[in-house]
Parts: C-alpha cells; sequence; structure tokens
C-alpha cells in the first residue's frame, strides 16, 4: 500500500468512527427520551 | 458495523478517491433500500395514527416507533441485498447495487443488517411493547427466511406469499400503540398483501427479461405475459372492494369510501387495459407495456391516497 493510499485508509476509517461515535450519541439521546417518555406515562 | 469493509483491498472495498467519502456513505444507505422504505414508513405511519389511542401516545414513542419500522426494513434490505448478490450482479437493474458492484464486502453488508433488525426489534419493545416488537421480528424474517431464501427462486408465486412481509408495517404501526391486534389492522394488512400482486407483476412485465437472465421464476418468465395480466386483473379485483373493508366494518366514514371507491375503479380500469394490450401470439406487448407501466405507477398512487384518506378521515373527520 503507497502512503497515499495508507492516509485515504485513515481519512476512511476516521469517518467511520465518527460516524459510529454519532450514532451512539444519537441512541443515547434516543434512549433517554424514550426511558423519560415511558416513566412519565407510568 | 463491521470492519470487513475497511480492509484495502479486499471484497472490493479498495481506498477510494477523498471525493468518493460521501459516495461510501451513499452505498450503506442504498443497502437500506430507501424507496421501498418509503412506503413501508408511510403505511406503518397510517397503522399508528388511525389506531385508538394514537394521540394520546408521547410523540417521541412514536417516532421511536416509526424509526424502528423504518431501520427494519433497511435491514431486511439489506441482508436481501446479501442473500441476492449472485442474481443482482447479471440482472440490469440492479448490477450497479453496492455489493454485486464490489463497493461493500459482503459479509459486511451482512453484520449491517443483522445489526439493525436486533436493534430495531430491541428499541421497538423498550419504547413500546412487545407485541409490535414481535410482529416486527417477524416481518423482517419473513423478509429474509421465506421470501428471499425459500420462495424468490423456487416460486412464481413468490410475490403473493411474500408480498406479506410488506403488509405488516401498517399491522406494527397498530400494535405500537395498542398493544394487539384487531379486526382494522388485518384488514390494512389484507388490502396491502392483495396490491402487492399486481403492483410488482405491472413493473416485470416489462422487466421480465432482467429476471429470466437471473433464473428467477416470476410469473411471466414462468407462465407467459397473457397470465400475468389476467392474474393482475384478479387481484384487482380482490383489492377493489378491500379497499372499502374499513368502511364497511364502520372504522372509516362515508368521505373514505367514496375515495376508496373511486380509487378501486381507476385500478381495475388499469388492470383492465394491462389485459386488453395489443399482443403478438406469445402474449408480448406491442405497445412497450404502455399499460403495464401505467397500471405500475398508478398502483403506487393507489396505495399512498388510499391509506392517506384513511388517516384523514380518521383524524380530521373523525370516522
Amino acid at each position: 500500500m503507497t502512503p497515499e493510499e495508507l492516509a485515504l485508509f485513515h481519512k476512511r476509517r476516521r469517518g467511520r468512527n465518527i460516524a459510529i461515535l454519532l450514532v451512539l450519541v444519537g441512541m443515547s439521546v434516543l434512549f433517554y427520551f424514550v426511558g423519560m417518555a415511558r416513566i412519565l406515562r407510568g | 458495523m463491521s470492519d470487513t469493509a475497511l480492509e484495502p483491498g479486499q471484497g472490493g472495498a479498495a481506498p477510494l478517491p477523498a471525493s468518493h467519502d460521501m459516495s461510501e456513505v451513499r452505498d450503506w444507505i442504498a443497502l437500506l433500500k430507501p424507496r421501498v422504505m418509503t412506503l413501508v414508513v408511510f403505511s406503518g405511519v397510517v397503522g399508528l395514527l388511525v389506531a385508538p389511542g394514537a394521540l394520546a401516545m408521547p410523540p417521541v414513542l412514536a417516532v421511536t416507533a416509526i424509526l424502528c419500522i423504518a431501520v427494519a426494513s433497511g435491514a431486511a434490505g439489506a441482508i436481501n441485498m446479501w442473500f441476492d448478490r449472485d442474481i443482482d450482479a447479471v440482472m440490469r437493474r440492479t448490477a450497479k447495487r453496492p455489493i454485486p458492484d464490489g463497493r461493500i464486502a459482503p459479509r459486511a453488508a451482512l453484520a449491517f443488517g443483522i445489526w439493525l433488525a436486533v436493534g430495531s426489534v430491541t428499541v421497538m419493545w423498550m419504547a413500546t411493547n412487545l407485541a409490535a416488537a414481535a410482529i416486527l421480528a417477524l416481518s423482517i424474517a419473513f423478509y429474509v427466511f421465506v421470501y428471499t431464501m425459500w420462495l424468490k427462486r423456487r416460486t412464481p408465486q413468490n410475490i403473493v406469499i411474500g408480498g406479506a412481509a410488506g403488509a405488516f408495517p401498517p399491522v406494527i404501526g397498530w400494535a405500537a400503540v395498542t398493544g394487539d391486534v384487531t379486526l382494522v389492522p388485518i384488514i390494512l394488512f389484507a388490502i396491502v398483501f392483495a396490491w402487492t400482486p399486481p403492483h410488482f407483476w405491472a413493473l416485470s412485465l416489462w422487466a421480465h427479461d432482467d429476471y429470466a437472465r437471473a433464473g428467477v421464476p416470476m410469473l411471466p418468465v414462468t407462465a407467459g405475459a397473457r397470465e400475468t395480466r389476467r392474474q393482475i386483473m384478479f387481484y384487482t379485483v380482490l383489492l377493489a372492494p378491500l379497499g372499502l373493508a374499513p368502511w364497511l366494518v364502520g372504522f372509516a366514514g362515508p368521505a373514505y369510501a367514496a375515495v376508496a371507491a373511486v380509487l378501486g375503479a381507476m385500478f381495475l380500469r388499469h388492470a383492465l387495459a394491462v389485459l386488453r394490450d395489443a399482443q403478438d401470439e406469445a402474449g408480448r406487448s406491442l405497445t412497450r407495456d404502455a399499460p403495464a407501466k401505467a397500471c405500475f405507477r398508478f398502483s403506487l398512487y393507489y396505495l399512498f391516497v388510499l391509506f392517506g384518506a384513511l388517516a384523514l378521515d380518521r383524524l380530521v373527520l373523525g370516522a
């Protein structure tokens, strides 16, 4: 693998890590609000 | 998400130029079959909105339920693309999909689909109830195991029985609110079930070369175009009165009944035009399947307007 290819590979992996982070944050927010809604509804 | 597709040079997922970063995201989204998802989400929303007590449901739970239906649909689509990658590669319509085109590794797509399926069912259970989650799981399993893996390559009735998978969303939406399944969601299921064969067979009338090349036994391939036209007519005759069923059981009002009657009559007219299309001795269309194309377009319009009318009837007119 050439240095350019390696750099692109790392760039794509970084992008995917950010995407997974956003999904996890989104899921955490969703779980929080779902939990709150269920508790408040009784 | 699996790391499989990240490995350079493996499964066709070799590094791409930086400008292609967004195209990778688009490929993952394409795995979810977003066009199919639109109809699934819409019918799920209608099932949820017309259920008794829907307006008392906390919006965050309703939105989560719809999100789960959408994600589950995408999961089933991704697993379907993983399994069908061999036939997708030989069909013109599907050859450029991410897996046959080598842009996403098959194993990564499968892992993606499984994670989404498990996640959507779990979150549905957490946000709503066990009944909705169980039906959601059943719909994914039905699409993957019964339609994709069992029926699709074995019988020309694949669309008829497999169509049940696409008929689940209004039932799931209803169950997410009520926690049970009564006559009305079963009627909504039956409407989508009867709608599926004329919808897909109209498409397959002009796309059957692709299916024949891939060895998929779609009805025009195995029984010919003439028989397919008769079957389209048969299921449309079944569908037209079914559209009126919500009114007949007292769930919808006369405004809905009027819309359903007009739509049913229009669908019958399209099916009749398909049946009477100018054909050669073998039943092949001499009009480039113009009536079948019009019938396919109308079938999409039919379901959106019918279900939209039902939701409006219940929510605005309070039938």
